[in-house]
């Protein structure tokens, strides 16, 4: 059996109206993503790469050059204008966005997981830490109470939380502990896999470390790919197999991490490795 | 009420039901579609009643438009017959409907339009419950958007419904809400079931009687279809739970006139302080009273 978890071929997103020539006037060497004759945002084009199972495939680039928009557009967070992501299931495929709405939002509770930067976009702060990891199982129709406890408590150690903070409300939590419980709950259907939108981004260094060292960890044990959108290339060196480098909706360089970071062939590449450095 | 007051129907050109024929065949077609998807939230064009919205206009726009001249009407109020809202909805319904009859027995009655309890005495495939609600959708507690409750439901989407049970496991030990209990309906819809006590809970299923739930404010009818399965929102190893009325002793607590250890109790507390327990369903006590006194 393929290790192949996902396919994503030709996928764009553009913010407006549109126009034929919005794709031929903007990008990298037009040093802009917006249309300078319909005004429209092309917030990705063309992007394509393969995703493999265990695999951690890191998305890097500035601001604004569409890294978060296509991660958005695979978690259903957004709707691509056009292209194509096929998800491996097992032995099932999926064209993610041949599917209607009421499977996407299964797909995304059930088999997909995400972070975000902003622990308030991935928890319920009204509930407790326990009852965020509790509404991921519950949506995936476990429905016994011992066994929800014993999970959730299960998936908090391993995130390292502390059990005693289980049923205590996540707005009473440290920042990096909110990541924590966020990476737990995104696991806890166990989805092949996880999306991490800046997850490290606004936390000092030694919690960024050490929710690195998590994200690995996790990797290692659950075999879970996960796609990891970054601006610090630290992180992208630390945990990525394969980069995508991308500037102004376009994926300007892509290859083996250890490569780009080494031997980088764009010039934006090669001015973002050498500010870095 | 002025007890001389009579409607001048003729000059005031009322329809028998107060509603126009329109309104009710409409409020009927609303009906059949809530019994033909148990549970679901029918929504329909809940007319001006000479009441205020929230005084249970929606019970009485069902009772209205279902009311003929054959029916036998019981009207009750948290169990009671004689209180406020019980007796001015009778009031209204005897003076813009002539010829029905009113009753306080719930095996006469054909109609029952009841806030706030089922009565205890087991209902009939005859007769048909009408219960006023306030909030008909069960997901208003954990989903602010309408449009997103619709997904929900379409979708039987309740785990944001058990993380409230879950949480209130978690802080106190055990499922803390009294009254407008969660409900599952064939297996899909779960609804409000208008702020019955839990007691009232299973009485919904495989109920003989049509159960119909109106909410006049917020326009929806929905319905328990008779023999449909009405299971409480629970968790598979937390089995659901009705009041058991029983002191720290374990000793269940009897109705002070009736002396039944069986049926739902109100507590009051006297001038002395002193804590006192009695029938809710004021019908079901009398009766037993009077079972009592012949025996």
């Amino acid at each position: 059996m393929s290790r192949k978890i996902l396919e994503v071929r030709g996928l764009s997103r553009i913010h407006g109206k549109g126009c034929p020539l919005c794709t031929q006037h903007t990008g990298p060497e037009f040093d802009t993503n917006i249309c300078p004759f319909c005004g429209s945002v092309v917030a990705a084009h063309d992007i394509n790469f393969d995703l493999y199972r265990g695999e951690i495939l890191g998305i890097i680039g500035e601001s604004g050059s569409g890294k978060s928009s296509t991660v958005k557009m695979l978690y259903f967070d957004d709707a691509p204008t056009s292209g194509q992501a096929i998800f491996f299931d097992g032995a099932e495929q999926h064209d993610l966005f041949s599917l209607n709405a009421a499977q996407q939002r299964s797909m995304r509770n059930k088999r997909f997981g995400m972070v975000y930067q902003n622990p308030h976009l991935g928890l319920n702060f009204q509930i407790s830490a326990g009852g965020n990891i509790a509404e991921r199982l519950l949506m995936s129709d476990l429905k016994h109470y011992a066994e929800i406890r014993r999970r959730a408590g299960e998936l908090l150690s391993r995130t390292e939380v502390s059990l005693a903070r289980m049923d205590q409300n996540p707005k009473t939590f440290s920042g990096g502990m909110q990541q924590r419980v966020q990476i737990a709950k995104a696991l806890a259907t166990r989805p092949p896999l996880l999306f991490l939108d800046e997850v490290t981004t606004g936390l000092d260094l030694s919690v960024q470390a050490a929710i690195l060292d998590l994200i690995l960890e996790i990797q290692n044990e659950l075999d879970t790919a996960m796609i990891v959108v970054t601006h610090d290339l630290g992180v992208i060196r630390l945990l990525a197999g394969r980069t995508l480098v991308m500037k102004h909706g376009r994926v300007i360089e892509s290859g083996l991490t250890d490569q780009i970071l080494e031997d980088p062939q764009h010039a934006y590449t090669q001015r973002l490795v050498a500010s870095a450095l | 009420m002025n007890s001389n007051y009579e409607l001048p129907l003729e000059d005031a050109g009322y329809s028998f039901g107060f509603l126009d024929e329109y309104a009710k065949k409409e409020v009927r077609r609303c009906i059949l579609k809530a019994i033909a998807i148990p549970g679901y939230q029918t929504p329909y064009a809940s007319r001006e009643m000479p009441m205020g919205r929230g005084f249970g206009t929606g019970g009485l726009q069902i009772t209205l438009s279902l009311i003929g001249v054959q029916d036998t009407l019981k009207v009750i109020d948290q169990g009671s017959d004689d209180s406020v809202n019980a007796v001015n909805l009778r009031q209204f319904v005897q003076l813009t409907c002539p010829g029905v009859d009113v009753t306080e027995k719930t095996e006469e009655a054909s109609l029952l339009q009841s806030r706030h309890r089922i009565p205890e005495k087991p209902l009939t495939e005859a007769q048909i419950l009408i219960l006023q609600v306030p909030y008909p959708d069960a997901l208003v507690v954990v989903e602010a958007s309408e449009a997103r409750r619709k997904i929900m439901h379409a979708e039987a989407d309740y785990s944001r419904l058990l993380v409230k049970l879950y949480e209130d496991i978690v802080h106190f030990d055990e499922i803390t809400i009294s009254h407008r209990y969660p409900t599952r309906i064939n297996g899909h819809y779960v609804i409000d079931p208008s702020p019955i006590p839990r007691w009232d809970v299973p009485k919904l299923h495989q109920s003989k009687a049509l159960v119909l739930l109106g909410a006049g404010r917020e326009k929806k009818i929905y319905a328990v279809p008779p023999y449909t399965l009405a299971e409480p929102l629970v968790f598979d190893d937390i089995a659901f739970r009705v009041e058991d009325f029983r002191d720290a002793t374990g000793v269940r607590h009897a109705c002070r006139c009736c002396g039944s250890t069986v049926s739902f109790l109100d507590e009051f507390s006297n001038d002395q302080g002193m804590v006192a327990y009695q029938c809710s369903d004021s019908a079901y006590c009398e009766e037993q009273q009077q079972t009592g006194s012949a025996a």
